[in-house]
Parts: structure tokens; C-alpha cells; sequence
């Protein structure tokens, strides 16, 4: 049942802080400058690198002169990729649920040869970053150009060099499907659309680069490594295997992280790197990627050249779909999760809120000599998103109906769930139905509709697109775990109640600035019944917080939320076995509500929990012999029922097309999300907002341009465009709330759907505003050249 | 990326400037700081000195005597912006500041640096040319004084000799009546321009009887289409001097843009910015 209709549940408690736009206790900290990034910290005898990276997109390394580099001022050491395989074994990123995926072993520092443009290839160590720089100038490299296959078009060409030759070509991956029978469908269409969609590869610009700080205390054998991550207890698995480390030698601390999107949950071969140099040097070293070597060493995300195909019956009924997409991923698979999931979410995505049955499927994934291509915000969902809603808009145009009526008529009903979509993924229960209704009034459809016609004659060409999208979240071990990979999908919570009635939680998912604490906090403090000041959250240290999985595909709330529930609940019953014996009450007829035991009948006061936590702390004497107050409790919680909770929404777009420049002017976007239980509804909004401004900016702005011969032409801030404040349209958030019934809190993920839906109803919305012009855009992003070309005017 | 070391002088004075100036002949001077210090840290050049002007009076100045505007070469973007002189008499440069990158940079960065600079994408080079600016450059020898036609030498790179300093800008006042146009296209607002064109004209009438048409973004340095405004000069339509901006102008590719789509801005920019001149 829905908790939150219900009045009755704990969740209506009168402390209750579910559901309110509670401030953020780490907001003020961080505004005032007063937080701890991975570069706040100082060491005594820190030590600061800088990698000499490949000018080369493919080369043979021959050796190094590094003789002037060592005798430079403040070099403590200069090592290359012989030196670190010493103590840092290689990797090669595969899992087994990928059958067939296949990827070359992968160094900290390769041994000779540099496989991309911006590949760290040697490094040097000195007393200061600018003198690590300085040094690295006067490395003599001895680098042999070979020919690079950087085209993902020709990665398979037979002329195309093959990068990792023991594997015998450049297809890392291929994955098909075939259901039902799509041969028959499309001949029985009254239309069959087609597209080619271009996905253009972009990367997560983070406020924070990736940093690192590797403290190796050879007194103690441990390794501390401050870093700016999402997986904490992932990143201290792997140091632990490829140093041959035990893992009680080695604890991961991530402080205040200034964003990650995905960037930062993944393993670099310099952050190995500098973990690898500071053992070796035993002393702290520490990392932190400037601007213009993160636009060469993030990881890039998407690159999809996706073929679409749709077809539709001449009432409107969607028949089905096929699409073969091909992702280029750079030359090494990414460890741990891969370079595969990718392609095989657009797959499982594509078609997903509709109720066609046919649906043909193959997605290739091709090495190439870019920066390697992982998980970004939203992995795979825009480019599924885009595929099917552009596709849906032609078709509706081929038949001439109302492309918001298509949507109308072929989304999966509210009341159908749980239901399986044609490529096998399973819902739980989404509101596809509810969704579109609340969109189109709140965006006014109709009157928007009668005012585009009324300026098109005017010569003003405004355009409007929608975009229906799922979302993947909450995952279960089947994301990752089953494949083998050792990355959590549980994740616990352990509180502790402090004599002043104070509570600390410790948990396994991590703040990035999304609001992971404060939300932690509020759950807490509801389920224990003290007031939200009096909540401490502590997250990101493999030391102190229960083992987990750290934040990513959307997890942070649904599952660290409800493990800090269930923890709550259990630390308020002990809490209340204890003031039972004090009271002389039957706890049954207690309660914990604002910091005070109350009858839970009236709200009166009969004690307050500083009363509590003196007699249980500092007079245990006073209390009965076999009373054992116990005030730390952990709660783990991993969802089952379900591999992933599907979350589902929708998008719109209104825009005004310059036919004479091609320039595009975003006047307003529209976004109805159903995350199940909003916990917090400021942060979830800000999370879909800020998701959908990087949606926009996969649409309009961000790419990573490379020439033929796989340089980056466009790695600064000045020439890759992100999306800024002035262009981004007001952005309406509002929610249908379906709780998942897998946990008691039913909260889902709200972080991607942002980025999920936007770029479709931002490209949609374009095109409906060329449809006078007969002109259609589907490369990614939309330049203001590419409309001027598709209407013929350059 | 880190600078690498670097001397760093404030003197108070210019005469000491010019001293530091001869002295050392990989000096730079150091005005806002918005592009050299960017270019440091990215290591694009390497100066052994910086010569910090800012602790020199008298250099910040906006002024007005017999007929011209004196700008000092250290007035801020947002000064230049916020003068109520500039905005009565130059109402061209006023239009342009806004599109000067973002306030915190427009805080610091100055007309001289701008200038000095000459990146080709910039509204203040171009606003120059349009109002027929004069440039003044001192050096221990004493002033010499360079006409905006004769300043600008190429991509990123102008008249001033290494040894000199550019202290003041000097601007007509333009004609009793003389209209200002500017507009620019950027895809995000304080990027620097695709293609810019600041325009400064006189009108009798439906004719115009003077025309300054100073592109941006469109060659090395800031383009005056000559042929462009003789058309409109002698009243041909909009569509005649849109034609035969391609003699004028020879605007190359960027990462976006052909050069076929920057001429086509070019286009746009000029029916828009003469028809937005009334
Ligand atoms: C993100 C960003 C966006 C920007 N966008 C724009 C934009 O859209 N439009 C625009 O016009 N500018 C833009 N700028 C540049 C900014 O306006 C700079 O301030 C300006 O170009 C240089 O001025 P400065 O005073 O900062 O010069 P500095 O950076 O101090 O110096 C620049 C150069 O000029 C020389 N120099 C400075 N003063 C003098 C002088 N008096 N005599 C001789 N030589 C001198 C210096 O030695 C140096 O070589 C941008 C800058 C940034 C960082």
C-alpha cells in the first residue's frame, strides 16, 4: 500500500521528515568553503605527480631518456610502466553475463605501447605538482607512431588495424535479440519509418576532477587512500588485488566529492598509478587531474551510431522495432563494470514503455584508439530514449496522427503491471498512463499546439517534443555481482545513539553532492524519532561505515535509504525496551518523537532521550541485571524481488528554432517522474533538473571532436561546450508516486531520468519545428550548422 | 596544469615599467590577468617576468576633451561598462561589454589587455575599428600614437613593440546623429564570438551617408567589409551588400562551423544589426 496515502504508517509520524525539503546539513559547510576535497588534504612529506601522456592515438613505445627529468629540481622519481608491474598487477575488464566480451590486459603504466591520445604513459614524482610538470617536459619519449583505427564505422573494416591482436579483431562484444516475429509485422504496417541516429561521444565534466591522495604507512602496512570515488569499498577490493594486498591493509576514505555522474566509480590506470608510485616511495603521493588531461583520461560516454526501424498501424498501434546499434569504446573495456553494459542497456531499453511484441535487436561494441568509453549518467538510457521517440515521431507524422495521441495509445497501462517488455526486462508497477496525463496539462498541450500554428504564420518556428522514458534503478546483484564482478548491491546501515540523545549513522552509500547525507539523515531521524539536527551521517570510509556499494545506478536513497529505515526501526525498539524498564511502561505503549520517550497514545511527554542515554551510559547500576541496553544496531538491505525497480516518466520540450541562423532558444521544459516514495521532493527536483541540463547538453553542446588521426580537438573548457545557466530553459518537475512494494520506504532512483528523456524531447522538438521545412536532425548534438544544412541553406 | 616559475614585479611608475621592459626581453606585462595567467598555467608561453601594471595611477581612466573619449588602458571591462560617458557618447562599446565573457572576468580583464591581445573572436578590438580608435603606446622613447588601421597585424598580434606599453585608447566622438548596431552569435551566452559584427553609421534619411561595418571572429583580426558598406552607401538593398560581403570577408572553419556557415552568419548578422540601427 501506499504509505503516504494511508495516514497511518510510521511514515505520518508528527516527526516524520519523509517527504519534506529539508535542508541539507553539508550544504552550509560546503557554501562556506569549509569542505575537505581530496586536494584540502596535506600530508607531512605529500608528494605530487604528473604523467607524461601519449601525443599519439597508437604508438609503439620504445623507451625514455629520463635522465634530465631526474636530475630536475624536486624530482623524487620517475617511473614507467616496467617499474609499476612490479607491484600492480593487470587487468582485464570482462564479466562473464557479457558471453563473449573480451579485452587485453590493461596496466597502470602500459608497457610499451600507448593505445590513445592522452594514455599516461610515464610519471614523474617531485616535491611540487609544477615541478613534477617542469620535469616531465624534459622526458625524451621514443614513441613509434602505428596506425590507429579510430573511425567506429571501419573498426571492422579487414584494412583497419586490429589494436590488440591476440584478440583477433576489434569486436569487444555483440549482443542480438529476436522476439516475436518482426519480419511480418513490418510487412503488415501501414507505415515503417527509418533513421539513423548518431549519439555523439561526450564525457561528465565534474566540478572536482579526479583526485587521489595514496598514504602508504610502511609502519603500519596499511595503505589510507583519500579519494574522490563512489565505490569506496570497490576501490579498496581491487588495491587489495592487484597490490596483493589484504584488505585490512588497505582503507579508502572519500571525503566531500565534487560530483561524478559516473566519471568516478570507475578503476584509471594513473589513479593505480599513484597508488602503486606511493608504495613504492612509502610516503603519501598524491593526483589530481587538471581540466585538460581529464578531457583525455575521464572516461567518454556513449558514441552510438544506432540504425532505427518502426512500424505502425494505421490506427496508430505500434507493430514493433528493430535497431542494430554500434558503440565505439575506445581500446580497452573498462574494469570493473566494462564497456559493455552500455550497449546492451540500449538493447534492453529501446521499445521498453510500449506494448509492441516484436522487437529485433543487435548492438556491436568495437575497440578504437579514443579514450576508453564507460558508464555515464543514465548508461545507455538517452540513446534508447532518443531511437524510440524519434522513431514514434516519424511514424506519427507517416500516418498523420498526434504524436502525443500515439504515445496515448501504445504506452503499457498503469493497470497491467507487472508486465515484461518485448526485450524481457520486467516491471513492477509503472505510470506510463497517469504520467502523459499530468504532462499534457501541465504543459497545456492543446493551447501550446494552437499558439505554435499561430506564430508559424507569423514566420516564428517553435517546436515541441515529448519523450517517454524508464529508468533502470535500485539494481540487484544482476547488475554486476553476478557476473563476477565484486561490487556490492547490498548495503548496510549501523546507528549508534550517543548519551545526549544524539544519533550517528554510518552507511555504505556515498555522498557525491547529490544530497546522499541528507537524506540518510532524514530517514533517521524519522524512523528513531529525534529531531534531524541531532543526526549525523558519516559515509565513504571502508574503515568505518558498513560494507557497501557506494553510489551509482541510482542506489543511494533506494537502497541505502531503506537499510537506514530498517536500522532506525530496530535502534527505536531497543530504545524503547530500555525506557520501558525505566517507565515502568510496556514499550508497546512508548514512543521515541523529537528526542523525547512519549506515550505513544497522547504525545505526552515522560522522558527525554538525554534522560535515557545517562542512566544506560553513566548508571548502568541503576538498571535491572538482566537488561542489556543495546544502542548500536546495523540493518542491511539488498533488493530481491526484482533484478532492477523501474522507475518511468516523461519529458517535454518547447523551443524556438532561428531558421535563419539555425540556432536554437530553449523556452521551457516539462518533466512528470514517478521515483515511488519522494523522500526529499527538493532534492529529488534538483536531481532531475540537473540531469536534464546534461540531457540538453548531449542534445545541443557537448562532444568530443577528434580528427582521422584520433586527436582531440576540443579538450578545454573554452571549445568543449558545456551547457551554462543562460541557455537552460525553467524546468517543471512534478511526480506520479508509485512506491516500490520491494522495500517498506518504496523509494526508487531519481538521479538519471534527467538525462534520460531530455535529449529526445529537445531533438524531437527541433524537428517539429522544421516539419514545415521538410527537415529532419538525428546526429547528436544538434549544431546550428546541422539544421542550417538540413534546411538546405548552407 | 601549474605555471612554471616565473619573476614577478609591481612597480608604481611607468618610467620603472620601460626600465623592466629593456631590461629583461622575455618580460610580460601583466594587466587583468584573465588570458596570460590561463596561458601560463597551460604553459603556452614561458616568460621569465611578469610586470604587474596595475599599481600604476592614471591608467584607468575614461575622459573627455576637444572631441575625443581618452579610455586609460586599464579600465576594467565592467568600469568601461558601467561609465556613464561611454554609454552617452559610445553607446557601441556599451552594447558590447555585455557580451564580454562573465562578470567575474569582466572584473578583472581590461580594454588595454583586450587589445594588446588581439584574440581574433573579441568585441572590443572590433568596437575599436568601427569607431576609428587611436592607440597610444609609450615606451622610454616617449608616445607614439597608432591609428586602429594600422594596429592590428595579425593573429594575435599587433603593432606594439615589445619594449612599449599601451597606456590610453583615444575615440572620436562620432557624428552628431551617428548610429550603433552590434550583435554577435555565441552559443552560450560570454563564449567568444562565432561571428560578431559591430557596426557605427550615419543615416539621412533611408540612406546612409557613412557606414563602419567591423566584423569579428571572420579573420586575424577584426575586418572592416569596405564593399558591404559602399553598397548600402550607394542604397542598394540589404540582399546586394549581403551578397558581396563574400569580397570582404574570408572567415575559416572552426570546430562547429565551414566557413560557408560563418559567411552565412555573416549575412544574418548584417540585415540584422543595420536594421536594429534607427
Ligand atoms: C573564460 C573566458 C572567456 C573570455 N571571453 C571573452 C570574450 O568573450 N570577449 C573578450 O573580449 N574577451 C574574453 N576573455 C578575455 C578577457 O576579456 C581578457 O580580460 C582580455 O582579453 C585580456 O585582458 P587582461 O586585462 O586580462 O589582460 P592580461 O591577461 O593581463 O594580458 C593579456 C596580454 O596583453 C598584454 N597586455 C596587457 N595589458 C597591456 C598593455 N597595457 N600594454 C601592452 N600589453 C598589454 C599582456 O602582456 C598579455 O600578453 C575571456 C577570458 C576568459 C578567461
Amino acid at each position: 500500500m501506499n504509505a503516504r496515502d494511508s495516514g497511518l504508517t510510521f511514515l505520518d509520524r508528527p516527526n516524520s521528515y519523509i517527504g519534506r525539503s529539508v535542508p541539507r546539513p553539508n550544504a552550509r559547510r560546503l557554501v562556506m568553503g569549509r569542505g575537505t576535497y581530496v586536494d584540502d588534504i596535506r600530508l607531512p612529506r605529500l608528494a605530487h605527480i604528473a604523467f607524461l601522456r601519449s601525443p599519439h592515438a597508437h604508438a609503439k613505445i620504445r623507451g625514455f631518456n629520463l635522465d634530465a627529468a631526474k636530475a630536475a629540481p624536486g624530482v623524487i622519481g620517475v617511473f614507467t610502466g616496467a617499474d609499476l608491474a612490479k607491484v600492480c598487477t593487470p587487468w582485464v575488464a570482462v564479466l562473464s553475463h557479457f558471453k563473449g566480451l573480451k579485452s587485453a590486459p590493461q596496466y597502470a603504466l602500459p608497457l610499451d605501447r600507448a593505445c590513445w591520445t592522452g594514455e599516461a604513459i610515464c610519471a614523474v614524482v617531485a616535491e611540487t605538482r609544477a615541478q613534477a610538470e617542469d620535469a616531465i617536459a624534459l622526458i625524451e619519449a621514443d614513441l613509434d607512431p602505428l596506425p590507429a583505427a579510430v573511425d567506429m564505422e571501419a573498426a571492422l573494416d579487414p584494412s583497419t588495424p586490429v589494436i590488440h591482436p591476440e584478440l583477433g579483431d576489434n569486436l569487444a562484444f555483440e549482443r542480438t535479440l529476436d522476439v516475436g516475429d518482426v519480419d511480418t509485422a513490418f510487412r503488415n504496417a501501414a507505415a515503417v519509418v527509418e533513421q539513423t541516429f548518431q549519439i555523439g561521444r561526450h564525457t561528465g565534466v565534474t566540478l572536482e576532477p579526479r583526485a587521489i591522495l595514496a598514504d602508504w604507512n610502511d609502519g603500519e602496512e596499511k595503505f589510507t587512500i583519500y579519494h574522490s570515488f563512489q565505490a569506496p569499498h570497490m576501490m579498496q577490493d581491487i588495491v587489495c588485488k592487484h597490490l596483493d594486498l589484504p584488505e585490512a591493509s588497505v582503507r579508502v576514505v572519500c571525503k566531500d566529492v565534487g560530483g561524478s555522474f559516473g566519471i568516478k566509480v570507475h578503476i584509471y590506470p594513473d589513479e593505480m598509478a599513484t597508488v602503486a608510485i606511493a608504495k613504492i616511495l612509502k610516503r603519501p603521493v598524491k593526483f589530481i587531474a587538471d581540466r585538460m588531461e581529464s578531457f583525455v583520461s575521464d572516461i567518454h560516454a556513449r558514441d552510438h551510431r544506432v540504425k532505427g526501424k518502426m512500424a505502425i498501424a494505421a490506427d496508430g498501434e505500434i507493430l514493433g522495432f528493430e535497431i542494430d546499434d554500434l558503440t565505439g569504446i575506445g581500446p580497452y573495456s573498462v574494469y570493473p563494470r566494462t564497456s559493455a553494459v552500455e550497449a546492451n542497456q540500449v538493447v534492453n531499453l529501446t521499445g521498453g514503455p510500449y506494448r509492441h511484441k516484436n522487437y529485433r535487436a543487435r548492438a556491436r561494441v568495437v575497440f578504437q584508439n579514443k579514450v576508453p568509453m564507460c558508464q555515464y549518467r543514465a548508461v545507455g538510457h538517452p540513446i534508447a530514449v532518443m531511437v524510440t521517440e524519434g522513431l514514434i515521431d516519424l511514424a506519427a507524422a507517416a500516418i498523420k496522427m498526434d504524436p502525443a495521441k500515439v504515445r496515448e495509445k501504445n504506452v503499457i497501462a498503469d493497470d497491467a503491471h507487472p508486465s515484461v517488455a518485448a526485450s524481457g526486462i520486467k516491471f513492477e508497477k509503472l505510470s506510463h498512463q497517469q504520467s502523459l496525463k499530468k504532462l499534457l496539462s501541465m504543459m497545456d498541450y492543446d493551447s501550446l499546439r494552437k499558439e505554435q500554428a499561430e506564430l508559424r504564420k507569423k514566420g516564428i518556428h517553435r517546436g515541441i517534443g515529448i519523450a517517454t522514458f524508464i529508468e533502470i534503478t535500485n539494481p540487484s546483484a544482476a547488475f554486476y555481482g553476478v557476473g563476477g564482478a565484486r561490487i556490492s548491491s547490498q548495503d548496510g546501515c549501523t546507528l549508534r545513539l550517543n548519551p545526549q540523545g544524539g544519533v550517528i549513522a554510518s552507511i555504505g552509500v556515498t555522498e557525491q553532492g547529490q544530497g546522499t547525507e541528507a537524506v540518510i539523515a532524514q530517514v533517521v531521524a524519522t524512523a528513531v524519532g529525534v529531531p534531524l539536527s541531532d543526526v549525523r551521517v558519516i559515509t565513504g570510509d571502508t574503515d568505518t561505515t558498513p560494507y557497501g556499494g557506494g553510489t551509482w545506478a541510482c542506489r543511494a536513497a533506494g537502497i541505502g535509504g531503506e537499510a537506514a529505515w530498517q536500522s532506525g526501526k530496530a535502534l527505536r525498539e531497543n530504545i524503547l525496551e530500555v525506557a520501558g524498564v525505566i517507565l515502568q511502561a510496556a514499550p508497546g505503549t512508548l514512543d521515541v518523537r523529537d528526542g523525547k520517550i512519549v506515550d505513544k497514545a497522547n504525545g505526552n511527554e515522560r522522558m527525554p532521550l538525554a534522560e535515557l542515554g545517562r542512566v544506560a551510559y553513566f548508571r548502568p547500576d541503576t538498571l535491572p541485571a538482566d537488561l542489556k541496553p543495546e544502542f548500536v544496531v546495523t540493518r542491511h538491505y539488498v533488493p530481491k524481488d526484482y533484478p532492477f525497480a523501474f522507475t518511468n516518466g516523461i519529458q517535454a520540450s518547447y523551443l524556438e528554432v532561428d531558421t535563419d541562423t539555425g540556432f536554437v532558444k530553449l523556452l521551457k521544459h516539462w518533466c512528470v517522474e514517478d521515483c515511488g516514495t519522494v523522500l526529499n521532493p527538493q532534492l529529488v527536483d534538483e536531481q532531475v533538473r540537473g540531469g536534464i541540463v546534461q540531457g540538453i547538453g548531449a542534445a545541443l553542446f557537448e562532444v568530443c571532436r577528434y580528427d582521422e588521426n584520433g586527436q582531440m580537438l576540443n579538450a578545454t573548457m573554452a571549445d568543449y561546450l558545456v551547457p551554462m545557466a543562460s541557455e537552460m530553459p525553467d524546468i517543471d518537475v512534478t511526480h506520479v508516486v508509485s512506491p516500490t512494494a520491494s522495500s517498506e520506504l518504496g523509494a526508487k532512483g531519481a538521479g538519471e531520468a534527467g538525462t534520460a528523456g531530455a535529449p529526445a524531447a529537445v531533438v524531437n522538438a527541433i524537428n517539429d519545428a522544421l516539419s514545415p521545412f521538410k527537415a529532419n536532425v538525428a546526429a547528436q548534438p544538434v549544431t546550428p550548422q546541422d539544421i542550417l544544412k538540413a534546411m538546405g541553406k548552407v | 596544469m601549474k605555471a612554471s616559475e616565473v619573476g614577478y614585479a609591481k612597480p608604481a611608475s611607468l618610467p620603472e615599467v620601460f626600465a623592466l621592459l629593456e631590461k629583461n626581453e622575455d618580460a610580460r606585462l601583466l594587466a587583468g590577468g584573465q588570458s596570460l595567467i590561463a596561458g601560463l598555467n597551460m604553459r603556452l608561453s614561458n616568460p621569465t617576468l611578469l610586470i604587474d601594471i596595475n599599481g600604476i595611477a592614471g591608467l584607468n581612466t575614461i575622459t573627455e576633451s576637444g572631441g575625443t573619449i581618452r579610455i586609460g588602458a586599464l579600465t576594467r571591462h565592467l568600469d568601461l561598462g558601467a561609465s556613464p560617458l561611454i554609454a552617452a557618447k559610445l553607446p557601441l562599446i556599451a552594447k558590447a561589454v555585455p557580451h564580454i565573457a562573465h562578470m567575474a572576468i569582466r572584473n578583472r580583464g581590461t580594454i588595454g589587455g583586450s587589445l594588446a591581445l588581439s584574440d581574433p573572436a573579441t568585441e572590443l578590438p572590433a568596437c575599436c575599428l568601427a569607431l576609428n580608435a587611436t592607440m597610444t603606446a609609450a615606451s622610454s622613447k616617449g608616445e607614439r600614437k597608432i591609428p586602429v588601421k594600422t594596429f592590428f597585424k595579425g593573429l594575435f598580434e599587433t603593432d606594439l613593440k615589445q619594449n612599449e606599453v599601451l597606456t590610453a585608447i583615444e575615440i572620436p566622438l562620432p557624428a552628431a546623429g551617428s548610429l550603433s548596431g552590434f550583435s554577435e552569435l555565441v552559443r552560450r551566452h560570454g563564449d567568444y564570438a562565432i561571428v560578431g559584427l559591430a557596426a557605427q553609421g550615419v543615416r539621412k534619411g533611408s540612406s546612409w551617408s557613412q557606414l563602419n561595418l567591423s566584423y569579428f571572429g571572420v579573420g586575424d583580426h577584426p575586418v572592416l567589409a569596405a564593399n558591404a558598406s559602399e553598397a548600402l552607401l550607394a542604397d542598394k538593398s540589404m540582399a546586394d551588400a549581403q551578397a558581396v560581403l563574400a569580397s570582404d570577408l574570408s572567415p575559416s572553419e572552426d570546430a562547429e562551423n565551414s566557413a560557408a556557415t560563418k559567411l552565412h552568419f555573416a549575412r544574418v548578422l548584417l540585415g540584422r544589426v543595420v536594421a536594429s540601427m534607427s
